[in-house]
């Protein structure tokens, strides 16, 4: 059934672990496909019971008291977002540094052999 | 495919047969689990009475904590004796031999949780046993779940360094969809009114996560154990 | 190949902000909302890391592929990026729009989940020793067989959250801001991807050099 054991023998016999494998994956989701959508409707039913959404008010009715400045939060998120992208960056950027400067020394060290 | 079940049964029984000798595994995996389930009753209890849907989730992560406990120690055992290398230089697929190693683990913790769930379900009054074919199939699918994938990670980090942290690392996120399938299902069981549709679709996911996985560990098992 | 892309990534981000401003007001979430035109792109750019990790994860698991291994570790750095830029933004959101910072719904906790287990991937690489990058990359194939969940659960599960539904509802002004910044991110993620593979490429060159000097 699986192939396994000593090492593959010939391209053929890859293509055709690779063939078996994908048909078990096609299988797979026709099978996960139907398993998710017969569990659907059990489960928005047991949803529907949730309180959280009826907890829910949009926020023009809301009272002024309860609503919260959203300036804050949207600078800090969009703060955020740029900080850890040039943070991340800028350590690729270190990193690439270091390990090319130690490529040069290195050849430099070799060609005075 | 005959060869393949009796190389995983026997290797199953080799596990079975070292495990029973000492009893080891068996009975410090089993007095964790009921050690965890006393802490989690002073942490979950308010009044005398259990906190709602805690049993579930203290039945959940005792058999996560001990089941990541027995798959360390008997890995551990393992590399102690190097059988893991033995076993990979025999001309077997080594599929089979996760699938062995696979069926030792739930074995074990099969036991362990014969005497951890009754017991859970004394302490905390949880009419656990009312629907006792869902709730075998619950513990069965979602115990496989666990096992197999920790299996394979056991396996993997066999050679790997910090493998003690690693093993729960890696395990947990991975297996999260398991747990949260489990503990669900068992507090749809422990209501008095018991949903059985619902029940039936976390027992079909679990089912579909158990198929998911064992496929993938199947598959991943023999490149990720070869150099 | 490198500096036009720089060039074209800082075009889309400078003018990123006009156009979500311009954009119109969501009713009934004002102008916190506005946040979802990072939101939504950086969690696209963790789902295209994530698929991209466990693809390369897969390829060198199956077939050996060294610069498979490098696009994989590369792209799971940046899934966790992404991921984070993600998991703070919603909160901050989530604060203003639902009253609370977190919900353990399906998709927000899937989420988190795929997140972990790519930081554990990290971890893995960084502390498993030798030969934790075949390791790494079974993790990375788990992984990855997370990712439908995590987009079904918001259509089975009715949660507070926005359905998958939003994107072809959105009115004209929104889309093109958003589809804006998805360019945006991709391009960065694109962009992330090339420098941090050359890292690797270079670091590998290196290691070839100290085993050479030491034969």
């Amino acid at each position: 059934m699986i192939n396994g054991g000593t090492h593959c023998c010939s391209k053929g016999d890859s293509v055709k672990v690779t063939v078996r494998r994908a048909a078990v994956l096609c299988l797979l989701l026709i099978l996960g496909i139907g398993v998710m959508e017969t569990s659907a409707t059990g489960l928005l039913a047991q949803s529907m019971q949730t309180s959280q959404q009826d907890e829910f008010v949009p926020i023009d009715e809301l009272e002024t008291e309860d609503q919260l400045p959203a300036a804050p939060l949207l600078i800090a998120a969009y703060g955020f977002a740029w900080f850890a992208m040039f943070v991340y960056l800028w350590s690729i950027w270190r990193r690439l540094a270091r390990v090319e400067r130690e490529l040069a020394s290195l050849a430099s060290r070799t060609t005075e052999r | 495919m005959k060869r393949f079940f009796a190389v995983a049964v026997l290797i199953m029984r080799k596990d079975l047969r070292v495990e029973t000798r000492s009893l080891e595994l068996f009975l410090t995996t089993l007095f964790f689990a009921v050690s965890s389930v006393l802490v989690f009753a002073f942490g979950f209890v308010r009044n005398g009475r259990p906190v709602e849907n805690a049993v579930a989730g203290i039945l959940w992560i005792a058999i996560a904590f001990a089941g990541t406990l027995a798959l360390g120690r008997t890995f551990e055992r393992e590399r102690y004796h190097d059988v893991l290398r033995s076993l990979l230089l025999a001309p077997v697929d080594r599929p089979a031999i996760y699938v062995g190693k696979l069926l030792g683990i739930l074995t074990l913790l099969a036991a362990v949780e014969v005497v951890v769930v009754p017991l859970i379900a004394l302490l905390f009054q949880a009419p656990l046993f009312r629907h006792p074919v869902l709730l075998f199939l619950l513990l069965l699918l979602g115990t496989l779940g666990f096992t197999a994938v920790g299996t394979l990670f056991g396996a993997m980090l066999v050679r790997a360094r910090s493998r003690d942290v690693l093993l729960p690392v890696l395990l947990y996120p991975i297996t999260i969809p398991v747990i949260i399938a489990g503990v669900r299902g068992t507090a749809v069981l422990l209501e008095p009114e018991m949903d059985l549709a619902i029940v039936r679709a976390w027992i079909g996911m679990l089912a579909f996560f158990d198929v998911v996985f064992i496929t993938l560990s199947l598959w991943t098992f023999e490149p990720v154990m070869t150099e | 190949m490198f500096p036009p892309l720089i060039v074209l990534a800082m075009i889309f981000f400078v003018c990123a902000p006009v156009f979500i401003a311009w954009a119109p007001y969501e009713s009934t979430m004002g102008l916190v909302q506005k946040i979802f035109y990072f939101h939504l792109p950086s969690w696209a750019a963790m789902f295209v890391a994530a698929i991209v990790c466990g693809i390369a994860s897969a390829v060198f698991l199956f077939k050996g592929r060294v610069i498979a291994d490098r696009i994989a570790v590369s792209s799971a750095e940046l899934a966790v990026v992404f991921g984070l830029i993600g998991l703070v933004s919603g909160p901050l959101w989530a604060r203003k729009a639902w009253g609370v910072w977190w919900q353990w719904d399906a998709r927000l906790t899937m989420a988190l989940v795929l997140w972990m287990i790519f930081v554990a991937y990290l971890l893995l690489r960084e502390y498993g020793g030798p030969g934790s990058e075949k390791l790494a990359a079974g993790v990375a194939l788990f992984g990855m067989a997370n990712v439908p969940f995590v987009y079904w659960s918001v259509n089975v599960w009715r949660t507070v959250h926005p359905t998958t539904n939003v994107v072809p509802t959105l009115v004209p002004g929104m889309r093109g801001a958003l589809w804006w910044s998805l360019v945006g991110f991709l391009l960065l993620y694109a962009l992330a991807m090339m420098a941090r593979v050359r890292l690797e490429e270079q670091r590998a060159a290196l290691e070839r050099i100290y085993r050479e000097l030491d034969d």
